[in-house]
Order: structure tokens, then C-alpha cells, then sequence
């Protein structure tokens, strides 16, 4: 091979987006098509300085924009090869056409997306906006909230969507600044370890196999398209999750580390709980555990993967809960939020007798302090007292001026 | 090395094996298979192709069918370039870490695209890949009209041609901006080639697009494709309409080498007067009412002095 490994220290100091271009370079990609922009530069930064120093071997294409960085990374990716890249916010937006074709054409890309608003107004710091933007678009989607998750939720990325079962795009989430420029000691895999987890590329239906020529992208009217969108929501809703199941226990395996579709924090007895994603996951489980220690029976549910929904492991964790907040952190202008909706939508032909709430917050970077958190599980416990639910089912925290409230 | 193909006369062009396909939906008398034709009967050599959305591509891949004897992708309406350029730049790290499956190959990436999705909403892909310097051919199938979606103007409509979205009427002569210069502006990318061609002119053609496989780097082609539905001819008549075009130097023949070096590659015999070539086609019919006549006189003038801008330039070798 014509380029070096790295000595990797037991515990490095990373934040996620370096966390996330050393994955990368230990899977040993061959493509990345990349443009531009924060919170996710450092990803692309840091594997341009690799191929710079000369610890990968690869092509790095320094596109022109978003959309173009996902048409080079579907070209290459159709080509025959490892591709990755990395975004946020408005660059995901720009790039939402080429998503549907990406994963309509069956191509295996890890995308990873720093979570930030979308404008207007501009904004750089993070919300789920982006998230929740690409969640029909036929992708995989991971949730990492530490910089230590963004690094494996990576490696686990390319073995599920590069899988000849699957074939299918993943994005790998973490919240803007948050996780992405918040260094914290973690524990990555030696190379030799990473790549043999990840495993060689292998190529399927690839272009440059010469002797067997392929047509990609093609056209279908009401003839066809049904059939082949239908095909990929049956492997998306059939495959995939037993397919994570199977590479999160192979990671388990080598790193000592367990991940879940649906991540459980105190649950096993307890009344209340929220379900959140990124960062605020483990704010909540700090404040959970305090609310525990005044004799409330506080959980928290981390989703885990987003695309496909964990459907039934959302509904076995929360099977005995009283009173659950559903938090999403963006807005879902107009409606109930999309967590409220998965969550009610899961429950609502099982026994579940669960009073649920929707909390919307932390748009555009506003934090969410355990204060907000505090008074949030003591509202959920007053529901589970009351038998109903007390407050109006969307509530708006953190956000100045009067209270807003809805539905 | 690359594998060039000799062919010496039409009819041995006519039945040589390509790997496009006849049966395809294109209309009888586009122009669009035969500059196809020639570009992929130019070489011998492996080809990943690319198209843009538009006519060429929802006329030969239309599942379960494919007209195409080559790997061929299509992402959307403004990338066939930067498609291409995907696939180029992944044969490059394989070839580095020496995983091709055919290493002793040597693959040509042509992109394909209408003029809609080179002048309009493709151009920032494609000056992209020009400046990035990939080995990629992009050829503009240039029919002066978003035919596929039933004859709109794009950028590179011209002056006095009536389009469904700048029809003439009443009191409209129809299109009233010029032709985007599209060459002039890809050579200022200083890229290695850059040639117009036209299907007519197949022995043209056939060397120039032979040229820029040749070369290293990026080559941009200008084919003027014309197109029997929306310009409204005869489809027997596509050829004698390029005739038209080459000859009356409405779209002269030329190349331009590292930015710099311009060639005039075909000079007319008898230069046909601007007015036939446009008399032939019902697209610019309304120009012959007595009140627009003085937009063939004005076209008949900058014909003539792109003309003599042309020989300027090839004679000044700047």
C-alpha cells in the first residue's frame, strides 16, 4: 500500500468532525466530493490533509457546490468504489435533489451531516432542521451525540450500506458545534482494526467493469416507478434494521461498545421519560438521573437510527411509560413535531395508555439547560399525576416572550 | 494507448458495430443519434458516457430497456458532467491503489447534454469540471431549445426564433436575445480543446472528437443538433438543414486549442446566404413578414462578422 497507517493513541481528544474524517480514513475511501461548509468543513479539511500527508490514497474533488459534490459522489459511487462526503443546512438543501437519486439509484455513500438550521434567517449553529429535511429521501440515518458515536456510528455506516443485502445510502448526523467542535477524549480502533471491520470495498453493478456494461439512472413512468420505489421501502422497512442489529453486535464485538436502535437510559421502572436526539440526549439522561435522585422515575429514549424508524423498539421502550415528552429540535411549521407524530403513530393501536406530549427547542443553537429539562419532567410527572395532560400538547421552550403553546 | 478507429468512407461508417443502439425513441430525423454515432465510433476504447435529463436520455433508458452497449449513467438534468467527472475521478484512485478489474483498459468519460442543460442549468457542473481539470469530454447536443419538454428557449435560442416560451405573436418576432456564446466562454477556461462540430461534417467531427480523446485533461464540444420537431423541417431534410447551418456559417466549424489556438476547420465552398438557412426551417417563418426583414438583414451582418472575427483570431494565433 502506498500510504502510511497512523499510531492512534488509546484515547485520543477529538471533536465529531475529526472524530468523523479519522473514520474515514481508516475505512480508506476512494472518493470524496466535497464543497464547503460549517459546521462540516473540518471533515473534509481533515481528509484533505491526510491524502496531504499521505495517509490515505484516494481522489478528493474540491466541487464547486453541494449538488455537485453529491452528482460526483453518485458518479463515483456508481463507478465502483468507496465515496463519502460531508455537509450541513443549506448545503444539505442544495443537495436534496441528488439525494433521491442517490439512494434510488442503490448506491452505498456515507453522507455525514453536521446538524444545523436552515435559513432564513441565516444561522450556523445547530437544530435538526437538516435532519428532518432528508428524512423521506431514502437514506439510512444514524444519530450520533458524542464525538466518540460520530467515530463508530461512521464505521458501522459503511459496513450496513455498502452490504450487497442492502445497498443503500446512510447519513451519519451529529449536532452542529455542539458535537462537532466539542473535543472529548474517546477511544478509536488501530487502522488494521477499523479496515478489517469495515471491510474491502465490494463492487456490484459497478461502471468501470468494462466487460459488463450497466445503465444506471434510468427512466420509469406509471409502468415501472411504483415497483422500484416500492422495492426500496420494502428493503428499507425489512433489511435494514436487522442489518444494523447484526454490524452494531459485530462493532460490540471489537470495541466493547453497544449500540441500539432505540437507546435506553433508566427505563426499565420508570413513569416518565423524554425521546430526543443528538446532543440533548445526554443533557437528558444527566437530568433524569437527578430527578431519580428526588424520587421521580425519569427515563430518556435516544433514537438511534431515524431512517428506518426502530417502529416496534419504540414501542417496547415506552410500552409502560406514563407520560412521555416527544422534543424535536426544529420547526415543524404547521404541525405537531415529526418525533410527536413517530412516537404517537408507533403507539397508537398498542395498550399503551402513555399521555404524550410535543416540546419544540434549541432552534438555531439555542441551548437546552437542565433547568428547561427540570421543569419539563416535572410537567410530565403532573400529567402522569392528573391522568391527562396538563399543559397544551406543543409547547415552544427556551424561546423568548410570551409562552407559545398549540394544539 | 488510446485506440482510434480508421474509418475511411460513410458507408463503412454506416455499418460499423457502435454501442448506441438504433432502437431508441428519439424522433425520426434527430440529430441526436447520428452525433452520437459519431462520437462513439471515433474510438475503439472503453467509454463510461453520462447524460443529462432531457431527449437523448429519456429516449434510450427506458426500463427494462437500454440502448446503450456501454456503462451509461443519468443523475438529473444538470450534472451529466460532474457525473462523469465522479466515475473519472473513481478510475483514478482504483488505478492508484491498483484495484481496477480491467487495469490495461483506457476508459473515455463523455458526458452528453442538450443545450438546456449545458448553456442553462448545467453550466456552473460543467465549468466546474472544466476548471478542475477532470479527463472528460462534455458534448453540448445543441438544438437551441428545451425540445424534450416541448420547445421552451434556453440561452442558446436565437435572436427571432419563435420558442413556446417567447412565441411570436401579434406583436412579437418571438426570442429577442442572442445566442450565449458557450465556446468563446469554455475556452476561456484555458482548457486543452474546445471544437464545434456538426453531424453533416462527420469526417470534422469524427477527428476533432478522436483530438480531444487524444489529449489530456478536459474537451468541451459544441454539435449543432437540429431538431426536426421543434424546428420545424422535414425529418428527411436534418442533414440538408446541417448543410444549411455549416454553410451558411450560422454555426461555422472551428476549434480552439489550450485557449488560444483557433482553428477554422471547415470553409465553405459556396457560403450560402443566411436567409436560406433560415427559410428552411418554420421556426423563424414569421422573419419574412416585411416588418422583421431587417432582423435577417442584422443576422446576415454578425454571421459575417463572427466570420471575420474567426479568420482574425486563427490568423493572429492569440
Amino acid at each position: 500500500m502506498a500510504f502510511d497507517k497512523m499510531e492512534l493513541r488509546d484515547i485520543e481528544v477529538w471533536d465529531g468532525n475529526f472524530a468523523a474524517a479519522q473514520a474515514m480514513r481508516q475505512a480508506q475511501i476512494d472518493v470524496v466530493a466535497a464543497y464547503p461548509i460549517t459546521p462540516s468543513t473540518p471533515i473534509v479539511e481533515g481528509y484533505a490533509q491526510f491524502l496531504a500527508d499521505g495517509y490515505i490514497e484516494g481522489e478528493f474533488v474540491m466541487v464547486e457546490s453541494e449538488h455537485a459534490a453529491m452528482s460526483g459522489c453518485i458518479g463515483a459511487a456508481a463507478a465502483g468504489g468507496r465515496v463519502a462526503t460531508a455537509t450541513s443546512s443549506q448545503g444539505f438543501a442544495l443537495m436534496v435533489e441528488t439525494l433521491y437519486q442517490a439512494s434510488g439509484m442503490r448506491l452505498p455513500i456515507v453522507l455525514n451531516l453536521v446538524n444545523r438550521a436552515l435559513a432564513s434567517p441565516l444561522n450556523v449553529n445547530g437544530d435538526h432542521s437538516d435532519m428532518y429535511l432528508g428524512r423521506d429521501s431514502g437514506w439510512i440515518q444514524f444519530d450520533a451525540y458524542s464525538p466518540q458515536e460520530a467515530y463508530d456510528l461512521n464505521l458501522i455506516a459503511f459496513k450496513v450500506a455498502e452490504d450487497h443485502d442492502i445497498r443503500l445510502p446512510a447519513m451519519v448526523n451529529q449536532d452542529g458545534f455542539l458535537t462537532s467542535h466539542t473535543a472529548q477524549g474517546l477511544k478509536p480502533l488501530s487502522d488494521d482494526a477499523a479496515y478489517a471491520f469495515v471491510g474491502e470495498f465490494k463492487p456490484m453493478n459497478d461502471m468501470l467493469d468494462f466487460e459488463h456494461p450497466v445503465t444506471h439512472g434510468v427512466q420509469t413512468e406509471e409502468d415501472w416507478h411504483f415497483e422500484h420505489k416500492a422495492r426500496q421501502h420494502n428493503d428499507l422497512m425489512v433489511k435494514v434494521l436487522p442489518k444494523i442489529k447484526e454490524v452494531f453486535a459485530d462493532f460490540e464485538k471489537i470495541s466493547g461498545r453497544k449500540y441500539n436502535l432505540v437507546e435506553k437510559y433508566d427505563m426499565d421502572d420508570a413513569d416518565i421519560c423524554v425521546v430526543c436526539m443528538g446532543s440533548s440526549v445526554e443533557t437528558a439522561r444527566e437530568v433524569a438521573s437527578e430527578m431519580r435522585a428526588n424520587g421521580i422515575k425519569a427515563g430518556v429514549v435516544g433514537i438511534r437510527v431515524l431512517r428506518p424508524i426502530p417502529f416496534f423498539e419504540i414501542i417496547e421502550a415506552l410500552k409502560d411509560i406514563k407520560a412521555i415528552a416527544a422534543l424535536d429540535r426544529s420547526s415543524p411549521n404547521g404541525a405537531a413535531g415529526m418525533l410527536f407524530n413517530e412516537i404517537a403513530g408507533a403507539l397508537f393501536n398498542t395498550d399503551s395508555k402513555a399521555l404524550l406530549s410535543g416540546y419544540v427547542y434549541g432552534l438555531g443553537g439555542r441551548d437546552l439547560t437542565k433547568a428547561h429539562l427540570v421543569a419539563l419532567f416535572k410537567e410530565l410527572q403532573a400529567n402522569a399525576d392528573a391522568g391527562k395532560i396538563t399543559t397544551q400538547l406543543q409547547q415552544f421552550i427556551g424561546v423568548r416572550g410570551p409562552k407559545l403553546a398549540y394544539l | 494507448m488510446s485506440e482510434m478507429k480508421k474509418i475511411k468512407n460513410l458507408k463503412e461508417f454506416s455499418t460499423s458495430a457502435d454501442r448506441f443502439e438504433g432502437a431508441n425513441l428519439l424522433c425520426p430525423g434527430c440529430a441526436h443519434s447520428i452525433i452520437v454515432r459519431e462520437v462513439l465510433n471515433a474510438t475503439n476504447d472503453d467509454l463510461i458516457l453520462s447524460a443529462s435529463t432531457g431527449c437523448l436520455e429519456v429516449c434510450t433508458a427506458v426500463y427494462p430497456y437500454t440502448s446503450w452497449d456501454a456503462s451509461w449513467i443519468h443523475i438529473g438534468f444538470e450534472n451529466s458532467s460532474t457525473a462523469v467527472a465522479g466515475a473519472e475521478s473513481m478510475y483514478k484512485a482504483l488505478k492508484k491503489k491498483g484495484r481496477l478489474k480491467q487495469p490495461d483498459r483506457n476508459p473515455k468519460f463523455v458526458s452528453f447534454a442538450g443545450d438546456g442543460a449545458s448553456y442553462d442549468i448545467g453550466f456552473q457542473w460543467i465549468s466546474g469540471c472544466m476548471e478542475r481539470g477532470h479527463n472528460i469530454m462534455h458534448i453540448v447536443l445543441d438544438n437551441e431549445v428545451y425540445a424534450n419538454t416541448g420547445g421552451q428557449r434556453s440561452s442558446s435560442t436565437p435572436i427571432g426564433s419563435s420558442a413556446t416560451t417567447s412565441p411570436a405573436g401579434r406583436v412579437s418576432y418571438g426570442e429577442k436575445r442572442n445566442k450565449k456564446d458557450i465556446v468563446s466562454i469554455m475556452a476561456a477556461h484555458n482548457i486543452p480543446y474546445v471544437a464545434q462540430v456538426a453531424p453533416n461534417k462527420w469526417k470534422d467531427m469524427v477527428k476533432k472528437i478522436q483530438h480531444g480523446f487524444a489529449v489530456e485533461g478536459p474537451v468541451f464540444i459544441n454539435a449543432v443538433s437540429p431538431c426536426t420537431t421543434e424546428w420545424k423541417f422535414d425529418p428527411k431534410d436534418t442533414m440538408n438543414i446541417a448543410d444549411l447551418a455549416t454553410d451558411s456559417l450560422v454555426f461555422p466549424l472551428y476549434e480552439i486549442i489550450d485557449g488560444h489556438e483557433l482553428n477554422i476547420t471547415y470553409r465553405p465552398k459556396n457560403i450560402v446566404p443566411v436567409e436560406e438557412y433560415l427559410a428552411a426551417q418554420g421556426r423563424f417563418k414569421h422573419l419574412f413578414k416585411d416588418e422583421y426583414k431587417y432582423l435577417i438583414k442584422e443576422w446576415q451582418e454578425r454571421v459575417d462578422e463572427k466570420w471575420a472575427y474567426l479568420q482574425r483570431r486563427e490568423e493572429a494565433r492569440v
